[in-house]
């Protein structure tokens, strides 16, 4: 196989495809195993949550901080203006000067509003 | 395609597995040897030679012991998580180039399971989805403890995840490809990425630290004040899976950084040496996995010198400080290639 023929074929992705049959085999085999050899024996307390020997108190399902959802936005924002910048940076030399100055104004955008996140103390926490 | 193209990248993928998973294993009895050195003591030397069966006394103990799923817990969710974490370890090594081509019996066997062209792209993808691991585990869980990891896990690894991929920008306006095989042959002999981007590489490391979960950066999982963290609930080959996942995560990501910054395969005078091409390969190979070693005694170095940070620490250090630092890396970056493209 040359090099020209090593890129861009769904035939290169394949062998991705039997990693993940060996991977998820894995995986799969060894919690049946592990279900199936394994000693049970059920009783109440085993099977409680273990809160470091305290009596629970209520569900863990509840409301937590908003803090970590904010972090989880402005994750999705930055990422996907980083995705914007990989086809560029693998270009980037036949692009020369102006391509640069392009991406250092979009960048530069991107400083702005990062800044404005900061001020706005959105990823203060205390 | 052909019956033997299927056959030799079954048994590559097989070959790479069980290294993964004997490397995994043994990075389990290293770290607690490395402890004991760190702090003048023998560390575990009980179970054959210098404790060398340690590792396959554990892994048998884990298939036996008792496998409990709690009651409050989500049950499908709970067994998803560690599945999904055990998974997305494995898989990432897919498009490692793990040495030169070898050729058997006239046919070329690349040491590289799939050369993809959006190689590192890949890589991120595949570690991306890992976190899911972590969060449906630790909410599946109904624990309290298992819900602040799982948070933690997810909003830490998503905030380092910024920085990585902007570190790896400015990596890629020096490689101009996204292919691990062409970035490992660009950086023949000792003309290693390091020395062109150094901050990058920092930025980088200090980000595979928080991705993998590790000292510094361990606060889905320390025991101090989370029990276990998002697997504190989890028992038998569960607990176990997400350990191996966590040893894999880190000898993975010590495989791309040696990719990416320390040559890979590659080591100087390695064309001056006169010998073929085969045990040439085989040589770069041996070569890759001693850095990757030294690269894991590195982060098992860290954990035993570095405390852990706090929470408000770990986010200004990765909004505050290594997202400026990249960008301003690019910039750099940027701007001495166009000078040198221009001028020189």
């Amino acid at each position: 196989m040359t090099q020209a023929e090593a890129v861009n074929t769904s035939a290169n992705y394949l062998p991705i495809l039997f990693q993940l049959i060996v991977a998820g085999g894995f995986g799969v085999g060894t919690i049946i195993i592990t279900h199936l050899i394994g000693p049970k024996v059920k009783t109440e307390n085993k099977l409680g949550s273990f809160e470091s020997g305290i009596e629970v108190i209520g569900n863990a399902r509840q409301p937590f901080s908003i803090k970590y959802f904010m972090v989880a936005i402005l994750f999705v924002l930055f990422d996907i203006e980083v995705i914007f910048m990989y086809p560029w940076a693998v270009n980037f030399r036949q692009f020369g000067l102006s391509g640069l100055l392009e991406m250092f104004i979009f960048m530069a955008l991107l400083l702005l509003g990062f800044i404005y996140v900061i001020k706005k103390r959105a990823l203060e926490w205390d | 395609m052909e019956l033997a193209f299927i056959i030799e990248k079954f048994a590559l993928v097989i070959l790479i597995f069980v290294v993964t998973l004997v490397i995994a294993m043994y990075s389990t009895l290293a770290e607690r040897k490395v402890a004991g050195f760190m702090q003048d003591r023998y560390g575990p030397d009980r179970a054959g030679p210098f404790g060398m069966l340690q590792p396959l006394c554990d892994g048998g103990k884990f298939f036996f012991k008792e496998e409990i799923i709690p009651a409050g817990a989500h049950k499908a969710l709970f067994i998803l998580g560690p599945t999904i974490a055990i998974i997305t370890a494995c898989i990432s090594s897919a498009v490692i180039p793990w040495g030169r081509d070898l050729t058997i019996a006239g046919r070329v066997v690349p040491l590289q399971v799939a050369d993809i062209n959006v190689g590192i792209l890949y890589v991120f993808g595949v570690v991306a989805l890992g976190v899911y691991g972590i969060m449906l585990g630790g909410w599946a869980s109904n624990n309290k403890f298992s819900l602040m990891g799982a948070v933690r896990a997810a909003s830490q690894s998503i905030s380092y995840e910024i920085a990585m991929g902007l570190s790896i920008i400015a990596m890629l306006m020096v490689t101009q490809t996204l292919s691990l095989r062409e970035i490992v042959e660009q950086q023949a002999g000792f003309n290693w990425n390091i020395w062109v981007q150094p901050l990058g590489f920092l930025i980088f490391c200090t980000c595979a630290f928080a991705e993998c979960n590790r000292v510094p950066f361990d606060l889905p999982e320390c025991e101090t004040e989370l029990i276990g963290g998002y697997h504190t609930e989890y028992s038998s080959m569960k607990l176990g899976l997400y350990m191996f996942s966590e040893y894999i995560n880190m000898f993975v990501s010590s495989a791309v950084m040696v990719t990416l910054y320390f040559g890979g395969y590659n080591f100087p005078f390695i064309d001056s040496l006169g010998l073929s091409p085969n045990l040439l390969a085989i040589l770069g190979m041996v070569i890759f996995f001693l850095k990757i070693f030294a690269f894991i005694f590195f982060f098992m170095w860290i954990r035993w010198t570095l405390p852990r940070f706090r929470y408000d620490q770990l986010m200004n250090l990765g909004w505050k400080m290594l997202i400026p630092l990249s960008i301003a890396n690019i910039v750099l970056t940027g701007v001495i290639t166009i000078v040198k493209d221009t001028f020189f």
